[in-house]
């Protein structure tokens, strides 16, 4: 579980934005949602420009020589910023939680990684629990409901904190699922290697979801909600996917995961 | 032991140890957990039922009953009675089979004019059986059975119905107090044959999730909780 | 048992096609974990008592040796016997010796995974001893010949109506020729049906949850009351257990025991949880003049002092089933042997080999929901882990997976040439996805495609140029 003090410090601090592959490569307005969340709270923000991946892709294949190459390049590219913060629980559960057991035979790495562990975080929790942010200044017209990714839930103990916050956005209703906790079948590789099982799973998420009546999906991963709207949109269902960080920072607006650019 | 059997304990034995990258436990290593054995260290404690004995008594009996088995409260004089209007309710035949146990002799079965008691261990035609507990868990609703010559263990399985004397001052609250009990009658590290603890009636979850009462062992559980 | 796990994706399909299975699998995610969770929240101290059957199994395994001798000394000296079988084919060698030794023509059989792991029944049906399933699930499905699907509820796959029908096909030469609808009369004909042969068993064989080395003690905790009565009436009495079974005092059973059926069923006591020590007393009125237990290895003290080591404190709950999104989309009998879901994808390679199972522990999201109940805390995901790093070591990863895993290590290792593709693939699929926002097809992405959507980049380049150009 998450063991971040919650004690806000008042200079602020120099956080370095950990971007995430697919939040490069397919939502860049996460990003910059989370940028601004982070500049709100107090934060000056910094992108170092030399990372490219967590390295979970080769750490959940087994290949540790390639993820301790690629964790040894995020440490570096990472080095002397008070926080590094990524807007998946995912990615901030790998840096956190797995990258010092990738070390144990180097001790000098080891210290590095551990260091690096303790300073990186999610982003909501970082907001919550570090810097002490109570409430957002967003509206969203919108009945929400939230999915609990499984790393930030179980490794790092996000629950609570995004539905704290979307509890202060204006105009904005939450509807829970009936077990918003269960894996909604992403999984990295595994929905590709196992389609049908992943896609179980996704069925009855999206079943789940369409109980509640929400018009709106939210996470605070990429990857499920990727995966959850395209099955969603595969149903042809009217509901709308963000990532939460949008919806907080006021960008609740923008075309939804899926949808086209209009105009 | 055959030398094929010692043999085949060698080779577990050994494999053991040569995965735990040791010998034979030896010196402080091995006095250690000796010394666990003969004082065994409990877990956290449980407080539910670390109560006066009155309401460890009352947590017993609620206890029970959620978990399926009836209980009627009763003083000593009256066992007899209540385990007889207990089957007349049930539309059950006046036909016991009871423990040999010196303890239910204590109780006056002649008053009982219609009850037919045969006493010995349980036969598959039983209907009813009527045995004495070693001691009641608070905490569960658990009664506890040691076999012996005074209480065979077929008495608890194969009977439809099982009504069970247990006097209050045996009801402890958990297990642990269980366990002293058995070391205090038997000696330390010896126990009867079979120690049965026993919480309501048999079920099964088998079919559809869904649990029914009476799988193999009693369909009905009636508990005598007695006032010495 | 055979396993079939080599072809667990034939299997998956399989089971995701039968309807009957689904509908059963749906009860069960409902049903274990709110049960289990309100047990949960009943008892102030499982949190405690977790950590502490943890630390209990933890030092057990550490001193492993040390309490089989002591658990075999206590049951010599109380009049019963210890058989160490290293094998599967020791242990079947035993149990079938000792069942000759009496002339037994049946054997009353509790549920036992053990027994299935080394295939006893078939071995004795060859010897013409006839095994008799008295727990009610496994009793369905030694009738319809199959294996269990759940290691505490062996029928579960199976709905009432297939039940029922089962029943009708074997029971009508008994003279039950009803086809029954209601669950308790289906309970109440095996009942009826299975107390003629507890009668007659010449043998009770069972397994065990627990080795009591303190006390010489097998422990057995069951609902139905089928253990007991194998244990009791027929002469002799097997236990088929295997090491790492034993633990060190009553004490630690008590923590054990308080833990196992609040997370298995969410009961607070499982209806029986029986101690058998040694064989009838001289003036016990009933009981097995012979007790005899087989410990079994088959693989297990080969586990130790390994990276696997934990997965040999699992105490055979199923709750990591119970809560496992794959299992309940799959059902146990995908896993292809005894041993199903989380705890099946780590043990079965360890007993049937990695290439065998090479599937079971990749066909996970590491959601880790299995670790977050399981009573003594096995770090679930990690052993799946640890076998994925054995099957990339010994290159059992399937080839696509292999390359593309190069491909793209390859990149991410290289920062400015990472930066230049991904702008490059962003722009392609921005520009081809853009009227739709999705992609309903996509080459080398059938696999999501099939099912899925896919959603297109967001216009206006990745993450990285957007935040240089801001900067400039």
């Amino acid at each position: 579980m998450s063991s971040s003090p919650a004690i806000p410090s008042i200079r602020p601090r120099r956080v370095a934005l950990f971007v995430t592959c697919l939040v490069d490569l397919f939502r860049p307005s996460v990003g910059f949602a989370a940028v601004k969340l982070l500049e709100e709270a107090g934060c000056s923000v910094e992108v170092p420009p030399l990372q490219v991946c967590c390295g979970q892709p080769a750490y959940n294949t087994g290949d540790r020589a390639t993820t301790r190459a690629i964790a040894a390049q995020v440490i570096d590219a990472f080095e002397g910023y008070d926080a590094v913060v990524a807007p998946s629980g995912s990615c901030g559960g790998m840096l956190s939680h797995h990258y010092p057991g990738l070390f144990d035979d180097d001790p000098a790495m080891k210290v590095r990684a551990e260091n690096l562990a303790g300073r990186s975080y999610e982003l909501i929790s970082f907001l919550v629990d570090v810097l002490g942010v109570e409430k957002v200044a967003a509206r969203y017209a919108g009945a929400v409901t939230y999915h609990d990714s499984c790393s930030g839930l179980r490794e790092l103990g996000v629950r609570e904190q995004p539905r704290d916050l979307l509890g202060s956005v204006q105009g904005l209703t939450l509807r829970e699922m009936k077990t918003p906790e269960v894996c909604c079948g992403f999984g990295g590789t595994f929905c590709v290697k196992y389609p049908e099982i992943s896609n179980a799973m996704v069925s009855e998420k999206s079943a789940d979801i369409a109980a509640t009546g929400a018009d709106t999906l939210l996470a605070g991963d990429l990857g499920c909600l990727m995966n959850m709207a395209g099955k969603l949109q595969r149903e042809g269902s009217a509901v709308r996917v963000r990532h939460v960080a949008e919806v907080l920072a006021g960008m609740g607006d923008l075309p939804a995961i899926g949808e086209p650019e209009r105009g | 032991m055959s030398d094929v059997m010692s043999g085949a304990r060698a080779q577990i034995l050994d494999g053991i140890r040569r995965s735990l990258r040791r010998g034979e436990l030896s010196g402080e290593a091995r006095q250690d957990v000796e010394a666990r054995l003969a004082s065994p260290p409990r877990g956290p404690a449980v407080a539910r039922a670390q109560l006066a004995q009155p309401e460890k008594v009352a947590l017993f009996c609620q206890w029970a009953e959620t978990l399926n088995a009836t209980v009627a409260r009763v003083a000593a004089a009256d066992v007899p009675g209540e385990v007889t209007a207990y089957l007349m309710r049930n539309n059950l035949a006046q036909n016991v089979a009871m423990a040999p146990s010196p303890l239910l002799e204590g109780y006056d079965w002649s008053s009982q004019k219609m009850l037919s008691i045969r006493r010995g261990r349980g036969e598959g035609s039983d209907q009813v059986s009527v045995t004495g507990a070693f001691a009641g868990i608070a905490e569960t609703g658990t009664v506890v059975m040691a076999s012996g010559p005074d209480h065979p263990v077929s008495l608890n399985l194969l009977p439809d119905t099982h009504v069970v004397v247990l006097r209050e001052s045996d009801i402890v609250g958990g297990y642990e107090e269980v366990w002293v009990r058995l070391r205090s009658r038997y000696g330390k590290n010896l126990m009867p044959r079979t120690v049965n603890t026993i919480t309501g009636p048999s079920r099964t979850g088998d079919i559809e999730q869904a649990m029914e009462l009476g799988a193999h062992g009693p369909r009905r559980m009636h508990i005598l909780v007695v006032r010495d | 048992m055979e396993s079939t796990a080599h072809a667990f994706k034939a299997n998956v399909d399989h089971a995701l096609a039968d309807p009957n299975l689904q509908d059963s699998l749906a009860k069960l995610k409902v049903g274990f974990s709110e049960r289990r969770r309100q047990a949960a929240e009943r008892l102030p101290e499982f949190e405690a008592l977790r950590d502490r059957a943890r630390d209990i199994k933890n030092h057990t395994l550490a001193h492993l040796d040390f309490y089989l001798e002591e658990f075999e000394r206590k049951v010599i000296g109380l009049g019963g016997h210890v058989h160490w079988a290293p094998t599967a084919a020791d242990a079947r060698r035993i149990i079938a010796e000792l069942c000759q030794s009496v002339n037994a023509r049946t054997v009353a059989k509790s549920k036992s995974m053990v027994a299935e792991e080394i295939a006893l029944n078939e071995h004795l049906e060859a010897l013409g001893i006839a095994p008799i399933e008295t727990d009610l699930g496994e009793y369905i499905i030694q009738l319809r010949n199959e294996p269990p699907s759940h290691i505490i509820a062996p029928a579960v796959h199976l709905t009432k109506d297939q039940v029922a029908d089962t029943f009708l096909k074997h029971h009508a030469k008994l003279g039950f020729d009803k086809r029954l609808t209601e669950r308790n009369d289906l309970v109440a004909e095996a009942r009826y049906v299975l107390r003629q042969k507890f009668l007659d068993a010449d043998v009770g064989l069972t397994g065990a949850n627990f080795l009591v080395a303190e006390t010489g003690s097998s422990m057995l905790v069951t609902n139905e009351g089928n253990a007991d009565l194998s244990n009791t009436l027929p002469r002799m009495h097997i236990v088929l257990a295997s090491i790492e079974k034993v633990i060190p005092t009553l004490e630690d059973a008590a923590v054990l025991l308080r833990v196992l059926a609040r997370s298995a069923t969410g009961q607070e006591s499982s209806a029986y949880t029986t101690l058998n020590t040694g064989p009838k007393k001289q003036e016990d009125l009933d009981g097995p003049e012979q007790y005899h237990v087989v410990l079994l290895d088959n693989g297990r003290s080969a586990v130790l002092g390994t990276e696997m080591q934990d997965i040999l404190r699992c105490i055979r709950c199923g709750a990591c089933m119970n809560h496992c999104p794959v299992y309940g989309a799959v059902g146990g009998h995908a896993y292809g042997w005894v041993y199903p879901g989380p705890m099946g994808a780590v043990l079965t390679p360890q007993l049937v080999g990695v290439e065998e199972a090479s599937n079971l522990p990749n066909a996970s999201t590491f959601c880790g929901r299995c670790e977050s109940v399981c009573p003594v805390r096995i770090p679930l995901p990690k052993l799946m882990r640890h076998w994925r790093e054995r099957e990339f070591e010994k290159h059992l990863t399937p080839k696509a997976v292999r390359q593309g895993l190069a491909m793209w290590s390859f990149v991410a290792r290289r920062p400015a040439l990472y930066r230049r593709l991904t702008a490059l693939a962003n722009r392609m699929l921005a520009l081809f996805g853009r009227a739709d926002g999705r992609y309903r097809a996509l080459p080398l992405a059938s696999g999501w495609t099939r099912f899925r959507d896919f959603p297109a980049p967001q216009p206006g380049g990745t993450f990285h140029a957007r935040w240089a150009k801001r900067k400039t």
